[in-house]
């Protein structure tokens, strides 16, 4: 009885803590039957876009654990990008090594301009979401200095594929056909294999040496993660593998089957683990087994003609899906160092983390850094993958998008996951595929749906920091008189100095 | 011998903005031994100890003089950093812990334990990761070395009952390797009776593993029941070193408060007046007043016309509270009558409209529109309550800028407001004036019960006289009931007919201005003259 | 030379880096030739059809909701009252019915449409703004968004017979930029309009004086706005309002509602951007729907910052000299950068570059120092 209500009381909280995304599932289910189209190209235009936007939107949950809230700042990591893609065409360079040069520009770029934001953001402590959105306008009208007036009108650029016919001024869009486009989609899986293998070599090349200079004790996860890395390098010189691997699309359909085997075979290992090595009893055995059944059942689902069609018919860009898994790992790696303690120390509180040592600015400016920077690495995805760069158009709603994106997955301004991003990006975008159609049979007008979907990426944005907004205030409670002697004499001349100001 | 002592801070002067808080004080702690530090609000105990941990706001303005040495050796703490170097630890007032994070988290903040890496070693320590198993066991066996084996060192820190907390935060100073010295400030302020002596057995089973401690509190019974020897501040300056054995209640009492009582006001006007038990201007009946940080707990009182009646008592007690709920500031139970009037509080400027008139304690916070000319600040309350000050013109009531001009300049001349005209902001200018400009506001109301807030808090001397003067002279000259609230038990000493000291949340006793020294002190400690005998 | 120091710091940097550039600009204009009399025309006439929407941004500050971004909704409330208000002149047929009344009752009829709307709206959202004390600019600005994005799907969805409003061929749906040169487009600002469609005696409402234009019934109705603001400020009222903007608390003990007076302050804030937006439709001519109003908020409270307002403290003043500077810089830009270098954009990227510089410019101020 009592294990009866639990149940029901975790699935109210459950349902509570994701109104937002509950409410939004609705709405985008809703939608996806009003719009009477076909699954394969909802599916498959979801996939596309969760390629394009997810890193972009992973950049968000760095600042937001550091409690600088939701970084609408990212614009300026956007910006790097395209100051490194324009380069790189420009020069002329092209496919997987012109791709490489553009996050070498962008990346030092990117550091930089984190940096200065970070210091900004310094100077405004508890205004960083308004001055993270006006620095974002801010930064596109330099940019628009830069490429409209700089770039042809003070620096002599001469390209007509590149410049406007009069000489000064970038043109409104760049082709990336043939040389950036699918720069990152089109690495073969072999390619990938091979290099893995390279790096983990050398990684753990590095790691001997380092042990045997008794700086570094080797463990068992090293030689693992080696042996599974070379097991599969192995392997892909099986020809049907190697043939099979040497695509750069994946079906979802393999996507999907190569990812129930991974798990499976780790239930397995789990299951032999708790029989034949620690000799618990089958209590332990419940849940693999239980998972084994959920895994046969998904992959039975796949044999449904429907779900087959749309699964053979999505094909997944490889590389930019590891960038995404990487990163999903880096986020969750970070928090476990020094650094991500002291970021999530700082994001409870600063006044504490002041009094117990950690450099708080300083953590803070770390965390835009990170978040620019992977900000300009998301957008090289995107423009890669879209293949034509509106230079004066692809930045200024990154920050809006990702972050109505992130909440929509039901993150706030002080808490996001990795899971809150991956199911908003889902989400939001399933919403963005279907919003014209659905408008269009709703109210016999695309148009709506186009409007209804710029409006519900306002308003939920609207929504979710008005209701943070309402939580800190009525958190605050009324000023103490206490300790009045010296905290108002010691801040005086500051009081005054604003009065003087204002 | 001198280096008896593990810390031994030696003539410490500290200035603020020409204002001179500390005055050669001495404090010499010998290890192992639980010294108490005891002084009134306002004696300087937290600047000594801001000095202690090397706090910015010391450098920032202006440091300090004097010397400190621990074990013997001059010490030169600059960053709170450094104090943490030499083993001085803290355990505040206001929790120092993230409610969100679990207790050894909490414990551990700061100082994590990490594992070098593969990246950190290339990269720098903070990509160390998290040693969690080793700070656990740390976080551990800090919490046993206090007897706290009852609470988990996984458990969130947030929904704890307070006496955990504290009980965390001591478990976190004790984990610091090579602590030495600890710092308690006011610990027992929050916490229950039972915790609050779980507290005090805490503090003695850390004195006996040889760290010393520095106990700063009110409360004087706690200081004999477990403190060694105590050091006694009044005003700044240092008063005496006491050991405990050879002191008793009522002499400390008198050492923090005796001084003499300077004659603040003209005695021309220390006329006797009739006051009587059946003229009440203002009653309190069981007054509650949910101010967080000075709460009013079911408070009765009447106060007579015609009076000067002065609430004192230690900061945190509730004095403070009683004006600030009158004035709307705070929600408010219970009674208050006016002239037999009952007050309906809920209201907003309920209290104005009956002719009961408030300078706040916190000038610039309440008291005061900082960036608003004088005029305005002066007129402002009277043009909104009464009216006044203004021209009608039809339904539309527009300022009468010629008639608060007038008045502005008749208050300017009657305080001695030194300004530079009608229209100069309140935020420029001094703490002196700025005072004036608010009695002037409260008094264009011409109330009949003025209250007064620490009036005199951080104005300079002449501003102080005149203000009490001035209060004085309402009083005697237009028979206005007076209230004054102030920590400074010689103003209410030299000026008022009754003074009632409060302390938690309720009058304690009710003194006349020439009772003893030592009466007061105890009074002040929330110590019954019986007790102390 | 203390005098000298003491000028310098109440203009304040910014101001006089932008004062000092809008002069070069006039200057260099007048260099290169430009009759001094139509760019000053121009230059006048969008100070007046700006002024009225920076001027809202007085009871916003001054009430303590800080830099009302969302005057949006103030914007939108005075382009629905318009568009109404055409479509009844058009259904009644007022032109043949009222001749030369027909746009004055029309600018009225708008005109109170929008206000009666931007106080409910107002009110509503001053509500809100009192639950997210703190943080209202930021919640402002996605309201505002919000609104803008809310008020496309509605403009999109409404069916109006009037063809200067509607498309053609289509049942429903309002164009991007409605005409209002048959309705009341120029009335107060622009003589050709005046001349040709009012009688003699109302002549006076825009002439010409050689090159230079004079709007002198936009001028006086805005003076009459600015007057009238000016004086709200100087009654009981009005005091109390800036009290509760400037001291929650002092003013809590004279007993006054701080909640209440905030509300009132964002509601006259709102009432004056539907004003605002009306004034700005006639002078420009144009009904400007959809996204067009997104980022007037924008240039509204980077022209009263460049005035010298700051994010707590505002005046009269502030708006006249930050209108003024702001919009004087966009109208002589253009002329001065064509002759150097051929970008016509140059003015917009201007625009975005000093608004929202001297918008950090003051959050930085307000917001500066440690936690």
């Amino acid at each position: 009885m009592s294990q009866k209500t639990n149940v029901l009381q975790k699935a109210g909280s459950f349902l509570f803590d994701n109104k937002v995304m509950i409410a939004f599932a609705a709405i985008c289910v809703a939608a996806i039957v009003l719009s009477g189209s076909p699954m394969t190209f909802i599916v498959d235009g979801v996939f596309t876009r969760i390629t394009r936007n997810t890193f972009t939107v992973l950049a968000l949950i760095i600042p937001v654990l550091a409690g600088l809230g939701l970084n609408f700042g990212i614009v300026i990591g956007a910006v790097a990008a395209q100051i490194a893609v324009f380069c790189v065409v420009y020069w002329g360079f092209g496919g997987f090594s012109g791709m490489l040069l553009s996050v070498l520009i962008a990346t030092p770029l990117a550091v930089l301009f984190g940096y200065l934001v970070g210091k900004l953001f310094n100077r405004m402590k508890g205004a960083e979401m308004i001055a993270g959105l006006i620095l974002g306008y801010f930064a596109d009208g330099l940019y628009q200095l830069l490429f409209l007036v700089i770039i042809g009108g003070i620096i002599p650029v001469n390209n007509p594929k590149l410049i406007i016919s009069g000489g000064v001024g970038v043109k409104n869009t760049i082709d990336l056909t043939g040389n950036l486009k699918y720069a990152i989609d089109s690495v073969r899986m072999v390619d990938i294999v091979t290099v893995l293998f390279y790096v983990v070599l050398a990684i753990t090349a590095i790691k001997v040496v380092l042990h045997l200079l008794k700086k570094y004790q080797l463990h068992k996860g090293d030689f693992i993660l080696f042996g599974v890395v070379g097991l599969l390098f192995g392997i892909s010189y099986i020809p049907v593998i190697e043939r099979f691997l040497s695509t750069d699309r994946l079906g979802l359909l393999d996507a999907l089957t190569a990812v129930l085997i991974v798990l499976a075979v780790v239930q397995i290992i789990k299951i032999v683990k708790s029989i034949w090595i620690d000799k618990k009893p089958a209590k332990n055995l419940v849940k693999p087994i239980l998972a084994l059944l959920g895994y046969g059942l998904i992959f039975g689902l796949t044999f449904i003609p429907e779900i087959e069609n749309v699964l053979l018919f999505v094909k997944l860009p490889v590389l930019p899906f590891l960038l995404i898994a990487g990163l999903c790992w880096f986020n969750h790696k970070i928090l476990s160092t020094r650094l991500g303690q002291n970021m999530r120390t700082v994001g409870q509180s600063q006044s504490v983390a002041m009094a117990s040592g950690i450099n708080v600015d300083q953590t803070r400016v770390i965390a835009m850094i990170i978040s620019t920077v992977l900000a300009s690495w998301g957008q090289l995805i995107f423009l890669q993958n879209i293949g034509t760069f509106s230079t004066y158009g692809a930045h200024t709603q990154i920050a809006q998008f990702a972050i109505a994106a992130l909440l929509v997955g039901g993150a706030s301004v002080q808490k996001a996951t990795n899971k809150q991003a991956i199911i908003g990006v889902i989400l939001f975008h399933t919403l963005f595929i279907v919003a014209p159609q659905a408008g269009k049979q709703l109210f016999d007008n695309a148009q709506i749906g186009e409007y209804f979907r710029v409006f519900v990426s306002y308003g939920v944005i609207a929504l979710s920091l008005a209701m943070h907004a309402w939580k800190q205030f009525k958190k605050e409670v009324q000023p103490p008189t206490e300790g009045i002697d010296l905290g108002n004499s010691a801040l005086s001349p500051m009081a005054e100095k604003q009065q003087i100001l204002d | 011998m001198e280096d008896q002592y593990l810390l031994s801070m030696n003539n410490i002067s500290k200035e603020y903005y020409g204002n001179r808080v500390l005055k050669g004080v001495n404090l010499k702690v010998k290890p192992g031994e639980i010294h108490a530090l005891v002084g009134e609000n306002g004696a300087g105990k937290s600047t000594l100890m801001n000095i202690l941990f090397g706090m910015p706001v010391i450098y920032s303005t202006g440091g300090f003089e004097g010397e400190i040495q621990m074990s013997g050796e001059s010490t030169s703490i600059d960053c709170p950093h450094t104090a943490m170097n030499c083993g001085i630890g803290m355990v505040h007032q206001e929790f120092m812990l993230i409610p969100e994070f679990n207790v050894t988290e909490n414990i551990k903040l700061g100082r994590e334990i990490g594992e070098p890496t593969a990246f950190s070693k290339i990269f720098g320590n903070l990509l160390d990761k998290m040693n969690w198993p080793q700070m656990s066991r740390d976080a551990r066996k800090a919490l046993d070395s206090i007897g706290m084996m009852n609470i988990e060192e996984y458990a969130k820190v947030a929904g704890m009952p307070i006496g955990y907390k504290q009980f965390v935060e001591i478990a976190r100073e004790i984990d610091k390797t090579g602590i030495k010295l600890l710092v308690f400030d006011e610990p027992t302020a929050v916490l229950t009776e039972g915790e609050a002596d779980r507290l005090l057995e805490i503090m003695r089973l850390i004195a006996q593993k040889g760290i010393a401690i520095i106990f700063i509190t009110h409360r004087l019974t706690e200081v004999m029941a477990v403190a060694d020897s105590m050091t006694i501040l009044r005003d700044g300056e240092f008063v005496a070193r006491k050991d405990v054995k050879e002191i008793n209640l009522a002499r400390i009492a008198e050492l923090m408060i005796g001084r003499k009582v300077d004659k603040l006001v003209d005695d021309s006007l220390l006329r006797s007046r009739d006051l009587s038990d059946d003229k009440i201007a203002l009653e309190f009946k069981n007054y509650h007043v949910d101010m967080p940080g000075e709460r009013v707990k079911g408070m009765n009182i009447k106060i007579r016309e015609g009076e000067i009646f002065g609430f004192g008592g230690l900061a945190g007690q509730g004095k403070i509270g009683i004006a600030n709920g009158i004035m709307g500031l705070f929600d408010t139970q219970g009674d208050v009558y006016a002239f037999g009037k009952r007050l309906d509080l809920s209201k907003l400027g309920e209290a104005l409209r009956n002719d009961i008139a408030f300078v706040s304690e916190d000038r610039r916070g309440v008291g005061l529109l900082l960036g608003e000319s004088i005029e305005r600040n002066i007129t402002f309350s009277a043009m909104q309550i009464k009216d006044e000050f203004l021209t009608h013109i039809g339904p539309i009531k527009l300022l009468d800028k010629a008639k608060a001009d007038q008045h502005t300049r008749d208050m300017i001349k009657l305080l001695d407001i030194r300004c530079t005209g009608t229209s100069q902001a309140a935020g420029s200018l001094s703490g002196g004036n700025q005072q004036k400009v608010c009695l002037a506001r409260a008094i264009t109301m011409d109330p009949k019960i003025l209250i007064v807030s620490e009036p005199t808090r951080g104005i300079d001397i002449g501003a102080k006289k005149l203000v009490l003067e001035y209060l004085t002279k309402i009083n005697r000259e237009q028979g206005t009931t007076i209230v004054m609230i102030s920590s400074e038990l010689v103003e209410l000493r030299s000026l008022c007919d009754r003074i009632a000291i409060v302390s938690e949340g309720k009058v304690f006793s009710v003194m006349k201005p020439d009772d003893s020294d030592a009466a007061f002190g105890l009074a002040m400690a929330g110590v019954r003259e019986e007790e102390a005998a | 030379m203390k005098t000298l120091k003491n000028i310098y710091e109440n203009i304040g940097l910014p101001r006089l880096i932008i004062g000092l550039f809008f002069i070069f600009l006039v200057v260099t204009s007048i260099v290169l030739g430009f009759s001094p009399a139509a760019l000053f025309s121009d230059v006048l006439r969008r100070w007046l059809m700006y002024g009225t929407l920076v001027l809202a941004m007085v009871p916003g500050i001054q009430s303590g909701i800080g830099l009302n971004f969302g005057i949006s909704l103030g914007i939108s409330a005075g382009l629905l009252g318009s568009v109404f208000a055409m479509e009844i002149s058009f259904l009644r047929n007022w032109n043949e019915v009222l001749g030369a009344g027909a746009p004055w009752l029309t600018l009225l009829l708008a005109l109170l449409f929008g206000i009666i709307m931007a106080a409910i709206l107002g009110t509503l959202y001053g509500m809100l703004l009192n639950r997210v004390k703190g943080s209202e600019m930021t919640v402002s600005t996605y309201v505002g968004f919000s609104v803008i994005a809310f008020m496309n799907i509605v403009w999109l969805s409404l069916a109006f017979k009037n063809g200067e409003l509607s498309w053609p061929l289509q049942g429903r749906g309002l164009r991007n930029t409605a005409s209002l040169s048959g309705s009341f487009g120029g009335l107060l600002s622009n003589p050709d309009v005046v001349q040709s469609t009012q009688p003699a005696w109302l002549h006076w409402l825009a002439f010409k004086i050689g090159d230079f234009t004079v709007p002198l019934g936009l001028i006086l109705v805005f003076a009459l706005l600015c007057f009238i603001i000016w004086l709200f400020f100087r009654s009981k009222l009005g005091i109390a309002m800036s009290a509760a903007g400037e001291n929650q608390l002092f003013t809590t003990t004279t007993g006054i509602n701080v909640d209440g007076k905030r509300i009132q302050g964002t509601a006259i804030s709102t009432v004056l951007g539907a004003v605002g937006i009306i004034l700005y439709a006639q002078t420009y001519g144009f009904l400007q729907l959809y996204n067009a109003p997104l980022m007037m908020g924008f240039a509204s409270v980077a022209s009263i910052l460049i005035g010298g307002a700051s994010v707590r403290r505002a005046k009269i003043s502030h708006v006249l000299i930050g209108t003024l500077l702001f919009q004087g810089i966009l109208v002589t830009a253009l002329p001065v950068v064509n002759e150097v270098i051929e970008i016509g954009t140059l003015p917009e990227v201007l625009r975005i570059i000093i608004s929202n510089g001297i918008i950090l410019y003051a959050l930085s101020k307000t917001k500066g120092g440690n936690q």
